[in-house]
């Protein structure tokens, strides 16, 4: 019974990890790679972690393993979004197909910023300029 | 067909796949930040295949090392964010 659960959830959490990379590999922008990498890697080594906890039934174990995903649970927002304002710092060209950027006001004005090129957005976006 | 011969044939490979498709962004990756967040996918997975080996071998002191290596992948991204900020302040 327990060998049928770890069995599941492990295959849940390797089938995570490995949309990650698929999506690192087919996401055509930084930004959209970021987004997928983080979410879905952590979600399959705390599945990975949670079958650790049932397998053994030892305490430290479950300390350890509660430790390792909390510790990832924790850093692992802090260091994409740290990795993503330095990208965004640098100047790190964004897909052709985005339509919100809430950080081009609040660095418009900066001298470090003078690189990044404005992509075009309409002023409403609800209007179609066809009609 | 028992546990470790699961673990042998279907997560092992699912991981080694996973592994190879990162290495393929790092390896081409157009800017530096790419190839950051591909080196922190790889150690990622890495934390996974020694949990996965921790649970095949039934050896729950590899868990330890799932711990140092978590911690050294949050303070190398940390650590190239930083670099990446200051060198593009000073161009």
């Amino acid at each position: 019974m327990i060998n049928i659960l770890i069995a599941i959830l492990s295959t849940v959490g390797a089938l995570a990890i490995l949309f990650a990379s698929i999506g690192i590999l087919r996401m055509p922008d930084f930004y959209l790679r970021l987004s997928v990498t983080v979410k879905a890697a952590t979600l399959g080594i705390g599945l990975f972690l949670l079958c650790t906890a049932i397998l053994f039934p030892d305490i430290s174990v479950t300390t350890k393993a509660i430790a390792i995903s909390f510790f990832l649970i924790l850093t692992t927002p802090v260091a994409a979004h740290m990795i993503g304002r330095a990208a965004y710092k640098s100047g790190t060209p964004k897909w052709k197909g985005t339509v919100l950027d809430d950080l081009e006001k609040d660095y418009k004005n900066r001298e470090d910023l003078q690189g990044i090129a404005k992509p075009e957005t309409p002023e409403d976006s609800t209007i179609d300029p066809k009609k | 067909m028992s546990l470790a011969l699961y673990f042998d044939y279907v997560i092992f490979p699912i991981l080694t796949i996973a592994v190879l498709l990162v290495f393929i962004r790092l390896v081409k990756g157009p800017n530096v930040v790419d190839r950051v967040i591909a080196l922190d996918l790889i150690i990622t997975i890495g934390i996974g295949f020694i949990t996965v080996y921790s649970i095949r071998t039934k050896e729950a002191i590899f868990l330890d090392v799932a711990v140092i290596l978590a911690l050294i992948a949050f303070l190398g991204t940390i650590a190239f964010s930083f670099y990446l900020e200051k060198t593009n302040n000073d161009d």
